[in-house]
């Protein structure tokens, strides 16, 4: 069982990176990837609001929204999954208002490094894309959260490398037209080439 | 801004026409004002399914912005961005349920890439930036224009992926067998995540070199 977990944990992180090979959270990630303090900081925000929303959406799908959840209530044939989008997203931007809230009466110092991130956060691709790639692959409530977590992981550790390459290539002469954007997306293909480098990983 | 009594505008004036004309090339999207990337690159391996995203992505965001730029006056701002996304997550269920009746398996391959339009950069930087602060018209030449600077950047890259990926243009195939007999191979890198960043890279490459922006 544990192993079952890990490997589900490894290869969210390395193998089926959320960002480098499902193009989830790009437009945080290039935002915020030029300096590697401020990329920590917004790479926990995530790791910490997907660990959280990923099981919380699984509840709120497999009791309420797919098909025949509700029969608990008995409403045997109800089908409310045409609201997955919605739901998950409200459910998103409730659960960072709260953690939000929580951080800041009793985690003064979390949320001093976190806190300009976590609005941001509502809105970023990678949290609803775990969602929807839960709901896709039916995975247990176990199962979501170990994958949201390691969708974090992965995402937290390619934000910093990406903000550890452009702090050093600030120094180096790079085309004009090819400045900012267009050198960032080659050195992101680049390093989605080494990342594929782990797939049929297996533990 | 204020809607004071300005003078009557005609519906395709100069001013009008820049606000369609403007996203598609100098103020593109996606190669400008880097939105939307996300999508951009995960539905591109095929033309058939770019063209599909294209067209999803400016029904809804022309629509957002005609419904948020007629709500502007009664959102209160604190509540906006809570405002926005449900406006946005209703236009992208009826999207989504439209493709799913009708397209049923691009829908399946598109997969969740549907539901992320919702959190897809431009339809929200649109809504705060544009139809908060403008009269429906503008808003629907706005997002109609972004959405075709959308799109054809997302042809592009489709076009570059599909023909050296796996060598067909919207599924015909290009290349005649003699050509693979006599050692031609499709690119295979180009069907993998790795080809789209760098295709992208390349293309925003070339229009800034045309454009002469420089950023950073």
């Amino acid at each position: 069982m544990l192993e079952h977990y890990l490997s589900l944990f490894v290869k969210a992180v390395f193998v089926e990176n959320i960002l480098l090979a499902f193009f989830l959270g790009m437009c945080s990630f290039l935002a915020v990837s030029k300096k590697v303090e401020t990329a920590v900081g917004l790479g926990m925000a995530v790791t910490f609001v997907l660990t959280i929303t990923t099981p919380t959406n699984w509840l709120l799908s497999n009791y309420v929204l797919s098909e025949g959840a509700l029969s608990w209530a008995g409403l045997q044939n109800t089908d409310l999954s045409f609201l997955n989008f919605i739901t998950f997203i409200a459910t998103i931007a409730a659960m960072v208002q709260l953690v939000e809230m929580v951080l800041d009466k009793h985690f003064t110092k979390l949320y001093a490094a976190l806190g300009i991130f976590l609005p941001l956060i509502a809105v970023n691709c990678a949290i609803l894309g775990a969602s929807l790639f839960m709901v896709e692959r039916n995975y247990t409530l176990g199962e979501s959260t170990v994958f949201g977590f390691g969708s974090g992981i992965g995402f937290l550790l390619a934000i910093i490398a990406m903000a550890a390459i452009r702090q050093k290539i600030r120094y180096s002469n790079v085309p004009p037209g090819l400045r900012g954007l267009g050198i960032t997306m080659l050195i992101t293909g680049l390093m989605s080439m080494a990342f594929m480098l782990f797939s049929g990983i297996q533990l | 801004m204020s809607d004071v009594k300005q003078p009557k505008e005609g519906l395709f004036s100069k001013k009008n026409m820049k606000i369609f004309t403007n996203p598609i090339s100098e103020n593109n999207p996606i190669t400008f004002q880097v939105l939307g990337i996300c999508s951009a690159l995960a539905v591109t391996v095929q033309m058939r399914t770019a063209l599909v995203m294209a067209l999803a992505v400016t029904s809804v965001l022309t629509l957002s912005n005609v419904t948020i730029s007629l709500l502007r006056k009664r959102i209160p701002s604190k509540i906006r961005i809570i405002v926005e996304l449900a406006v946005v997550a209703t236009l992208v269920i009826l999207v989504d349920q439209i493709l799913k009746a009708f397209l049923f398996d691009i829908s399946k391959q598109l997969s969740v890439f549907v539901g992320l339009i919702i959190t897809n950069c431009i339809i929200m930087g649109r809504a705060e930036a544009f139809a908060l602060q403008n009269k429906p018209w503008p808003s629907v030449l706005d997002g109609l224009g972004n959405g075709l600077g959308y799109g054809w950047i997302l042809m592009v890259i489709a076009m570059g992926r599909e023909i050296l990926g796996s060598g067909t243009f919207l599924g015909f195939s290009l290349f005649p067998e003699s050509f693979y007999a006599a050692g031609y191979e499709n690119m295979g890198l180009m069907v993998l995540a790795p080809g789209a960043f760098i295709l992208l890279g390349l293309l925003v490459w070339v229009q800034r070199t045309i454009t002469k922006t420089v950023h950073e």
